[in-house]
Formats: C-alpha cells, structure tokens, sequence
C-alpha cells in the first residue's frame, strides 16, 4: 500500500491545487475572469498560476461578465474546457443569459450534437460587511435549471476532489465557494482523488435528528450538532455537497432514521435549496417522521451592511441549536 | 463605373461552376422557405417560423467565403444560414417539424437547428443571444491555432443588446477570428430600426478599433467579395471584422404576420421584390456575362423543387422522437 500523505490546507488553496493539477494534466483548461492572472484574484486563490501556465491559460478579462462567460460557452462547444471566474457571486445575474439560455440548453437543443464543458467559479455567503450586492447566496437559481450541475464544497478535501470533477465534466457547472471559508482549514491527501457529484457525505453521525446543511452551513451546523450533543441529542449532519445532481437517497434515509429533519442553507428560504431539500425528505420519509422538516435560511431581506444586521440574517450555530432542541422536545 | 469593379472583383477567384452553385443555393432557400410558409398554412407545421425570403444573398455570399469546418452562429430567421453552411433540407424539414431525424432530433425545432458536421454553433432564439459563442469559438480557433474563422449572423435588431458591445471590445484586444454579420433587414419585428438605433452603426465597431464595411446584401457577388477579403483577413491573424449587409424581409417578423401595413407599406414590399430581388438581380448579370442561360435557371428550378419537395416528404414521414427520449441529452 502506498503510504498517504495528509497535509493541512485552507479551501482557498485546495481550489487552487485542484485547478493547477488539472492544468497540468489536460492543456484544454484555461482560466477567465476579471484579475485573475497576477493579482490572482482579490482573495487570492489563483495566486501563482500565471507564473506557472502563462497568460494564454490564465487570461484577465475586461470587467464584462456577461462577454467573457458567453466567450466560454463559444469555446467550451469548441474544443477547450474553460473555467470562468466570477469574483462575487452577486454578479451571475450579470451572466444569467449565457448561463441558463446558451449553456444550459445547447446540449439539449442541439439533440446531444454539441457539449459545453465549462466550469462557473463563483463565491457565496454573507457576513463579509459587504452589502447588499457583494454578499447573496444565489445557488438555488442554477439549481433550479436543467442542463447545470451544482457544487458547494464545505471543506478543502470536498473542494479539491469536487473541482477536478467539475472540470472533467461535460456539462456546464457552476461551482460555488463561500467567501469567508477560503482561509478555513483541513487535511487534503497529496495523492490524486475526486469526488463524484451526486453523492452526499455524512459529515458526523447521529441517532436524534438529521441537520441536511450545505457550504459554510456545514460548520454552523456541526457546531450546533456540539451544543446538542452537551444536552442529550445526537445529531447527524449530511453535506449534500451538490445540489444537482442531489443525493436524494442518502438525505431521505438519514431522516427515516432518526425520524427528525432540519435543512440549513445560506440562500433565501423562500423557493429556495431548503424548500426543494424539505420537500424531498417530506416525500422520501413522510411515514417516519415525528415532526414537519423545518427550514433554516437567509432572512427574506437584501443582506444589509451593519454588523448587527448583518449577522442577524444569516443561520447561526445558536439557531440551527434552538430549532433541533425544539424539533426533540427537550428544554 | 463602381459597379463594373465590383463585377470585376466579384467575378475573380468564383469559377462559373461555383456562381451556379451560390445560385442554386439561393434559390434552395427560397424554395425551402416558401414550402415552410406553405406547411404553416396548412397547420402541418407547429411553433414559429421566421422567414429569409429576400435576405438570401446575405447568407450565401458569407458562407461561400467559408471552409465547411468554419463556424457560424444563426439567429431565429436562420434556416438560409443553416442551408448555406451545408445542412440537407430533408433533416432541416424533419427538425421543423419535431422527427427524430432532424438535426437536433426533434428537441431544437425552426429556431435552434445547429449541425457540428457543418461548423454551425446552433442558432439562436434569444436576440443578440450568441454573439459570446461566436466569439468563443474563434477563441479556441486561436488558441488551438486551428485556423478556423467564426461567424456571427445577426440582425440589426440585437444592435440593441450589450452583450455585443462586450465581445468587440474582448475580440478586438485578443484578435480573435470572428466576423459579426449585421443583416439589416430594417426591421426590428414591426418596428423600423431608425425608431430604435441612434447613431451611425458602423461607427460602433469602428470605435473598438474593427474594421467595419457596409455593402449590399441584395448583391450575392458584392457580399461574397467582402466577406471573402473580411475572412481571409481574419484566418490570417488580424482579428475580428463587422459587416453591415443592407437587405430586406419580404414576408413578415413571422410567418403569422400577415398584415403589415401599420408598419410598412405594400409599396416599398413590392419594390424590394420586383427592383432589389437577389435572385433575380445574380440571375441577370450570369445570364449578361454569358455565364448561365434561361434553360439553366429552369433546370436548377425544377430540380430544387423536387429536392424540396423530397424533403418535405422525408420530414412529414419521419417518425416523432418516442417520450422516452425527453429526458436525453440534458447532460452530455
């Protein structure tokens, strides 16, 4: 058996590697986005590509989303494999058309006769100080649209292995970080691996109630699973890790089993990844359920800038703790 | 004489062979249209359709100036940009009417036929909607340094749309091979372009640094010549280009607007038809440089309507896709 090596690493530079072995590996892979080459972004997750694939692969665009996502999906049909840079993730509405009229539906218009195989980077999460149109979580929008697949990394092991998968794919898919996650650490193995989509990872195991939570939902609600633990209630927490392709299985047999649900997600609650998630349990585990599947989102409200307000929009450990404990019937 | 040079110009590098071909070609869409004109009449062809009749010598003259593995990107009134580039008017008529054996195996249907055996990218419903995939395609010509040119059809309607104004700008800077063909048609639907286009048109591209040209889209020979110095241009490393065609849309936005007349007169139709008809205009000038004769012209016709007409046959008898294929090809 050849020895593993694990290595702790932030999400940032697990994106990173991930992308950087994937450059090495295929020459169809390039980078676009706004600063992207030697500024390496504004969080510096691209830092050091340039120098190593030139400017030809990892290419600065103009401030012109909409252009250079739609030149990805011309040349993602034509022979590379691009992966476009969106740095906050607020301005996907910029690419809306070229993401859920071009890329989405070529293959399928086309009869199977064309494939776009590209890769959306793009950040979420609030609690930044950012305001309104640097801080939404707007994942549910493409999960909402056949022909994208989905990706929310809650750790750099799942970011690495999801992000390489992501560019082997053939499909367009759109890949979301939180922001205030790519300094947070854990262990990457240096040996080569992927994570197929569609599968979801049970990130602690637990008999009393099952905590569904998704990107940097998953430490709030592992931190939650702590506090409960310290009263009595045994939580399990399940990283769906893709929103499409959606591991239904694995969520409605967790819920079957512990008879309980509760489903985080930094998005609006309103017709959001909660309510789809919800309503797959409510369906899948209807007859095992001790209690309705309750949902826990972002406030219904532009994410505003003042610390206070801030924070109170977003799903907290405290919440997500008070909510379970209600859902168990403990005081 | 300016049109004597244009002749002259025209003329060479087009051997009589190919200038009947091109001809052949227009009168092939011409035909194909008037029989999708006729299906839909007839209630045998469902959805919309958005005819090219009079607009033909714009997408003969381009494609002439293309290899077969060269690509374009098409708009809603695109079946002349399909045929030009290589489709077979039986599997077009099959995807029109939503068989299996059309293009897109019945899921695209009139708007979306796309071809990768022909180099054509698809054609698009949304306005404006590919001028990112035209431009991406010439990306990865130059990237891949396959020598490849793109070229993106659209009317002068999508002038209105930025997404245009952001791959001229990312075109020019990288010298991407990507022609953009405005096909002015005059009309935006039911609306005049001078009601919804200020400025000069060819001062836009003009301002992005890319050569911009106008020329009559009436003209096969005048619009080949250019697009032929436009594409070579380009395959040679120069970058991009814009192309102004001036032509015109005998029938309606679509093939249900049948009343025009609040928007334009019969008279300016008629003129159009009877003094600026491309086919008749490239008819008269082979016929002129003794290049073609009548009997020719009646021979091209008779055999493009039983071509047409196998077609229509083909796609009628073609089989529907079963229900089990409705969820195939959402992902690759």
């Amino acid at each position: 058996m050849p020895e593993v090596t694990v290595r702790e690493m932030t999400l940032g530079e697990a994106v990173r590697e991930a992308l950087a072995e994937e450059m090495r590996r295929d020459p169809r892979v390039c980078i676009l986005g706004e600063d992207v080459a030697e500024a390496g972004t504004p969080f510096k997750v691209l830092s050091g590509l340039v120098q190593e694939f030139g400017k030809t692969r990892v290419i600065d665009t103009p401030i012109s989303e909409a252009g250079f996502t739609g030149i990805a999906v011309g040349a993602a049909m034509t022979g590379l494999r691009p992966v476009v840079d969106i740095m906050f993730g607020d301005f996907i509405t910029l690419t809306m058309d070229q993401m859920v009229n071009q890329a989405a539906k070529v293959h399928y218009m086309s009869g199977g006769a064309w494939k776009v195989p590209m890769v959306m980077r793009a950040t979420l999460g609030a609690g930044r100080r950012s305001g309104a149109q640097h801080s939404q979580s707007l994942h549910a929008w493409f999960s909402h649209i056949p022909g994208l697949k989905v990706v929310l990394p809650s750790t750099p092991y799942d970011a690495k292995g999801l992000m390489k998968t992501a560019i082997r794919d053939d499909n367009p898919v759109i890949f979301f970080e939180d922001k205030m996650m790519f300094t947070f650490k854990g262990p990457v193995p240096t040996e080569e691996y992927t994570i197929p989509f569609g599968v979801a990872d049970i990130k602690r195991e637990g008999d009393d109630i099952t905590i569904v939570a998704t990107s940097s939902m998953v430490q709030v609600a592992l931190g939650a699973a702590s506090l409960l633990e310290g009263i009595g209630i045994s939580a399990e927490v399940i990283d769906p890790r893709t929103t499409w392709p959606l591991d239904e299985k694995t969520l409605i047999e967790s819920a079957k089993k512990t008879s309980r649900a509760i489903v985080v997600d930094e998005g609006y609650e309103r017709y959001g990844v909660t309510a789809e998630i919800a309503s797959v349990i409510a369906t899948g585990a209807f007859y095992d359920l001790d209690a309705p599947v309750k949902r826990i989102g972002a406030m219904h409200v532009p994410i505003p800038f003042s610390s206070p307000l801030e924070d109170a929009t977003i799903p907290s450990e405290h919440t997500v703790f008070e909510a379970a404990r209600a859902m168990c019937k403990r005081s | 004489m300016t049109t004597v040079t244009n002749q002259s110009k025209a003329h060479s590098g087009l051997g009589t062979e190919q200038l009947l071909s091109m001809y052949r070609q227009m009168v092939t869409i011409r035909l194909f249209e008037e029989q999708v004109n006729e299906l839909y009449t007839r209630a045998l062809m469902p959805g919309l359709a958005h005819l090219y009749i009079g607009e033909e010598a714009v997408a003969v003259g381009i494609c002439a100036a293309l290899h077969r593995d060269d690509y374009i990107t098409s708009t809603h009134r695109g079946h002349g940009h399909c045929l030009a580039k290589g489709a077979a008017p039986d599997r077009m008529f099959a995807e029109l009417l939503g068989k299996e054996a059309g293009y897109c195996r019945g899921k695209g249907g009139s708007m979306h036929i796309a071809d990768p055996t022909s180099g054509n990218l698809g054609a698009n419903a949304i306005v404006g909607g590919s001028m990112g995939i035209a431009a991406g395609a010439a990306f990865s010509a130059k990237n891949l340094g396959t020598k490849r040119v793109a070229v993106c059809f659209f009317g002068e309607g999508a002038l209105g749309q930025g997404l245009l104004y952001e791959v001229m700008n990312l075109a020019r800077l990288w010298d991407l091979p990507v022609i953009y063909v405005c096909e002015n048609n005059l009309y935006n639907e039911y609306t005049h372009f001078s009601e919804t286009t200020a400025g000069d048109i060819l001062a836009r591209p003009a301002a992005f640094g890319i050569p911009a040209e106008s020329v009559d889209g009436q003209d096969v020979r005048a619009v080949y010549a250019t697009a032929r110095r436009l594409v070579d241009a380009a395959r040679s490393g120069k970058g991009p280009a814009f192309l102004l065609c001036n032509t015109y849309r005998y029938r309606g936005h679509h093939v249900g607007d049948v009343n025009r007349e609040y928007y334009r007169p019969k008279q300016e139709e008629q003129r159009w038809m009877t003094e600026r008809d491309p086919i008749k205009l490239f008819g008269d000038w082979l016929i002129g440089q003794n290049l073609a004769n009548k009997a020719q012209f009646d021979e091209i016709l008779l055999q493009v309507k039983s071509e047409i007409e196998a077609a229509v046959e083909f796609g009628i008898k073609a089989a529907y896709p079963g229900t089990d294929q409705v969820e195939e090809n959402i992902y690759a």
